[in-house]
């Protein structure tokens, strides 16, 4: 509610500053004075401003206290307290965008440039896009891809009753931006990324030094603030400190590099780094220039000699954290002035690398950190290179409509050129120039056209279908099935039972383990895996009888079921549209009206066995799986 | 769909309830009892074959094809074997077993990274982003599923570790995952067996609505995994999985870990039907202090299950039909690098094939005086996939139609690898 009003207050022309103290206050004196300066920006940053002003916004805030006019918020978040506060007396010049950002009044000029270009697409090629999605339907899938979970029945109904024309735009500033949903966006956006960075089954070992716990609370830390993107990359690539959070020098950022350091001669944080954050596929070129792309053996180890001032160490006991550390690179040949390294031909002949980025920049070779410090470059390069946005980009335009604008989305380059290029360069730039605010992307990928269009197909596009191998034209929603942990939490929410259980970190753990028996390594030193459960039948087997849909079906108290026995008063097929909003996102039809009726026969007319039937049928339907 | 009026129903009205889905085939109605089938009749017409996938690709120069003397050989040493050839020193049990498979000595692939080498390596293709080709698992038991119609679990089980996928061929051709310890997850329903088919045939009605919108191929894909899910929860061959049903005597010839049972189960699961079964063993990423780890770890294991496995098989009469596969992703090099451990290497290396009828006992191609190249003949991926499928009897002219409607040759047109039929 309090920033409903801040909103409002801003909509009068206020203007709104969003301070995150502590955290980058010790930041900022961590850095050791050092100011990260951001490029491509149009606004300064709080990260930009000089230490007096730091100290003055720390004054004003304990100014306002007294005047109460301030809204004071704790975030999820265990180590930061973020204050926000408005008032008209400001006369600090504060950020509009990245930290501070607030929603949108009006629909982003980005989504008609997207809907301009795939309206054109479609009427070039002759494909007839399908019609808009039902509120039902949008509502839904905008909760899926938002926040992890399908929506509940009180969320969806008062969307679908909102007359307003604008709903969707407030729909989406609601869950991007309301405190309501800090937590689980947060929380979404942390378990996507905790895949992307350690893999569904990092830290699971007992002999690994990864902290999930550890990577996840960096991670919460950082989607709860909306931490922008360059600065999130800096600190994975760059982070030095302890894993677990319990420790002293706690810094979860090193969970994402901390076991990719030590072997092969970091192999694998090489691979990742450019794989993750410049969607560059180098692995290969270990051994031999890639046959297929451009990528040759000697930009692979130039590339790979920013990772070489860094080692990840075990505690001395097992109660002690591991730790990532810097440490000077004496080069192969044993000159720390000249610090180099070799690697093998396929011809057996050793060449010599020193740190040399993609795009030609070299490094002064010393391989002191004091004197030059590797990874820091390497990720102002990387966020310099315009693979930085790009990579980011394609992976949110895929995890929101399905496909990137390349197949894989994490292979860019000129062996792999992307789908609507202009569109694409456009985004990126974009991107950039909001200060890398992930949330507006998002935004302007969910309000778009493409995003609002149904699943069902018709004949003139029921061949825009990229299994067939062709280029995605988005002219329908493409049919996906939810990822396990989407499974799980909408689970909880169409369950209504066990989810707010416990500690952040006890539900997580919960969850982990449910995971964790769809996840099967691969037996390798670089600890791949897969996931075998969606549309298996081990999925089939779990869903049909597994613990969680069980105890949905069994009333337990708080659940969806629960509450409406306890309401005497509700007729049984309307408490059959209540099961058909809760799991399905849309009322019954009149087909399964039937069928829930033949069901109520079968349970002799008492019509709480047949809710547990028919709950037991919507949550099993392919329908429910699927974000549609 | 019309609703009847429910009542009363035993296991097999359950099944003949949901017969009228038609995902569900013709299997369902005969209930479980081939297990009471003796060995004579599953001899017929029963083709099979067991993958025995080493994660992290192995050292074969360490194991199939050692270098004795060379700078790139390590330390250990060949034996004699029953068959004509040599192997290490540290599979001797499997030394007496060498009458029943053969060494491909020529192997020669280019995939070196391991996402790229095992799929490789499961399809025959290398990856394309544009289609999604299926494994090895997937293309044998669709092959071979027909044959069998008495099977009522998953004709594709993947045991202790993760296969490659099906591909263009759907999700009905899936792997069944199960742990070595044969445990499967949720079987058992809760609820009354006439309830659940109530459910069931509910559900069913829902299923079909939502597949004709029009959404995508995905929703059908679910109806059908459900088929086989009913399938395999009223199967009495589900007991094909309890490894620990085998005397201690046995188990201990496997060896008491996930690897042993692994190959334990895959020789049960063969015995009622399942004509593809893959079992993993990992951890054979060995970049450093490679040969301590192989000596005292990797290789005792891989010998006793591997060596149990066939001699369990040859003494039921089931190896002349069914083939067994040892291979990796790819091999590693001939080289001993600084930490002791050898690297990724797809140039030359091995893998072991036989039964079915493929010629065992001996070596097939060879490498050079330090395993760095093949001399004369090599063989890929295709080629041992198609040298497989025509020891199965799966003809090399099956063709597959890709979901984007192109041809594709099974076995992705592979050259038969001669000797093994000679």
């Amino acid at each position: 509610m309090a920033l409903c009003e801040v909103q409002r207050i801003v909509g009068a022309g206020l203007f709104p500053v969003r301070i995150l103290l502590f955290a980058d206050v010790l930041n900022f004196f961590h850095s050791g004075g050092r100011i990260n300066p951001s490029k491509n920006q149009r606004e300064p940053r709080l990260a930009c401003f000089s230490a007096p002003i730091w100290l003055l916004c720390l004054t004003f805030t304990a100014t306002l206290f007294s005047n109460g006019e301030l809204i004071a918020q704790t975030t999820i978040n265990s180590h930061i307290t973020s204050v926000q506060f408005t008032t008209s007396r400001m006369s600090v010049e504060a950020p509009e965008l990245g930290y501070g950002a607030r929603g949108f009044n009006d629909i982003p000029p980005q989504v008609l440039r997207i809907n301009d270009q795939f309206e054109s697409i479609w009427a070039e090629t002759g494909l007839r896009p399908s019609s808009e999605a039902t509120d039902y339907e949008w509502c839904r899938r905008v909760h899926l891809d938002l926040i992890g979970r399908i929506p509940t029945v009180e969320e969806l109904s008062s969307f679908v009753q909102d007359k307003a024309d604008d709903k969707r735009l407030k729909l989406v500033n609601r869950l991007l931006y309301d405190d309501f949903y800090t937590e689980e966006i947060a929380r979404n956006w942390t378990t996507l990324w905790t895949n992307l960075l350690i893999g569904r089954t990092g830290g699971n070992g007992n002999n690994s030094m990864i902290s999930r716990t550890g990577m996840q609370k960096y991670l919460r830390d950082s989607f709860a603030r909306n931490k922008p993107y360059d600065q999130l990359a800096k600190e994975l690539i760059t982070a030095t400190g302890s894993a677990q959070p319990d420790a002293v020098d706690f810094n979860g950022a090193t969970n994402f590099l901390i076991d990719k350091v030590n072997m092969e001669n970091a192999a694998q944080a090489t691979a990742a780094t450019s794989r993750i954050f410049l969607g560059v596929q180098v692995q290969c070129t270990q051994c031999h220039n890639h046959p297929f792309n451009d990528w040759k053996q000697q930009k692979y180890w130039e590339f790979n000699a920013f990772f070489r001032q860094v080692r990840g160490f075990r505690g001395a006991t097992d109660a002690e954290s591991p730790k990532l550390v810097d440490q000077d690179f004496r080069g192969e040949s044993g000159n720390i002035d000249e610090a180099d390294l070799f690697y093998e031909l396929r011809n057996g002949q050793l060449k010599v690398a020193y740190p040399v980025f993609f795009d030609g920049t070299s490094l002064p070779r010393s391989g002191y950190v004091q004197a030059i410090n590797r990874r820091e470059k390497v990720s102002e390069l990387i966020i310099q290179s315009p693979w930085f946005a790009q990579a980011q980009v394609n992976r949110i335009w895929e995890h929101f409509l399905g496909y990137g604008f390349t197949k894989p989305v994490d292979d860019l380059g000129s062996h792999n050129p992307p789908a609507y290029p202009d569109l694409f360069e456009f985004l990126s730039e974009e991107f950039r120039n909001s200060g890398y605010d992930l949330r507006r992307l998002m935004a302007w990928v969910v309000l778009s056209k493409p995003y609002a269009l149904s699943s069902k197909t018709n004949k003139g596009n029921e061949r825009d279908d990229p299994l067939m191998g062709l280029t995605p034209a988005f002219s329908h929603f493409y049919l996906r099935q939810m990822r396990a942990e989407e499974l799980y939490e909408s689970l909880q929410i169409a369950s209504g039972a066990g989810a707010q259980t416990g500690s952040y970190e006890e539900q997580e753990a919960r969850k982990n383990r449910w995971l964790q028996q769809f996840a099967t390594e691969f037996g390798t030193d670089e600890g791949d895996e897969t996931t075998q459960f969606n549309g298996t039948i081990s999925q089939v087997l779990m869903m049909f009888n597994g613990e969680m849909v069980r105890s949905a079906t069994a009333a337990e108290p708080g659940s969806v079921l629960a509450k409406l026995f306890s309401d005497n008063g509700t007729k049984y097929l309307d408490a059959v549209d209540h099961l058909f909003l809760a799991g399905l996102s849309r009322p019954a039809k009149k087909s399964e009206r039937d069928m829930a009726q033949f069901l109520l026969q079968a349970r002799q007319g008492d019509s709480r066995e047949a809710l547990r039937d028919v709950w037991w049928v919507v949550l099993n339907s392919n329908q429910f799986l699927f974000n549609y | 769909m019309r609703f009847s009026t429910p009542s009363g129903m035993n296991r097999r009205h359950f099944m003949s309830h949901l017969a009228g889905a038609s995902a569900l085939g013709a299997s369902a109605l005969a209930l479980g009892h081939t297990l009471q089938l003796n060995a004579n009749q599953l001899k017929r017409n029963r083709k099979s074959a067991i993958l025995l996938w080493m994660g992290g690709g192995p050292a074969s120069i360490d194991i199939w094809d050692l270098k004795p003397g060379a700078a790139t050989g390590g330390p250990f040493k060949p034996i004699a074997t029953n068959g004509d050839l040599q192997i290490c020193e540290h599979m001797p049990m499997m030394a007496k077993n060498m009458d029943k498979m053969s060494i491909v000595r020529a192997m020669s692939t280019r995939e070196a990274d391991h996402d790229r080498g095992r799929y490789y390596m499961h399809t025959g293709y290398v990856p394309n982003p544009n289609v999604q080709y299926p494994s090895y698992g997937s293309v044998i038991s669709h092959q071979l599923a027909h044959t069998r119609p008495e099977l009522e679990i998953p004709p594709f089980i993947a045991v202790g570790g993760g296969s490659e996928g099906p591909g263009f061929l759907g999700m009905a051709w899936a792997p069944f995952t199960v742990d070595a310890n044969g445990q499967v997850r949720d079987l058992a329903p809760g609820i009354e067996m006439n309830r659940m088919a109530q459910r069931v045939q509910a559900l069913r009605q829902m299923e079909s609505e939502f597949i004709a919108e029009r959404r995508g191929a995905a929703a059908e894909e679910h109806a059908k995994v459900i088929g086989k899910t009913l399938n395999l929860m009223t199967s009495q061959q589900m007991s094909a999985f309890q490894v620990n049903q085998e005397s201690t005597e046995v188990q201990e010839r496997y060896g008491r870990n996930n690897f042993g049972r692994s190959c334990l189960m895959a020789r049960r699961l063969v015995e009622v039907g399942v004509p593809f079964v893959e079992c993993t063993l990992g951890g054979w990423d060995n970049h450093q202090n490679i040969f301590p780890t192989l000596q005292n770890n990797l290789l005792p294991t891989l010998d006793r299950a591997m060596s149990a496995l066939l001699e369990d098989l040859a003494q039921r009469g089931l190896l002349q039909d069914t083939a067994v596969i040892w291979m990796g992703e790819f091999g590693r090099t001939p080289r001993i690098n600084g930490n002791a451990g050898r690297d990724h290497w797809a140039r030359s290396w091995s893998v072991a094939v036989g039964g079915a009828g493929m010629k065992p006992g001996i070596a097939i191609g060879e490498t050079n005086a330090d395993g760095t190249e093949i001399v004369g003949t090599s063989w890929s991926s295709e080629d041992l996939m198609a040298s497989v499928c025509k020891s199965l009897g799966i003809s090399l002219e099956t063709t597959f139609t890709s979901t984007d409607g192109r041809p594709m040759k099974i076995a992705n047109s592979g050259k038969i690898i001669q000797e093994l039929f000679t």
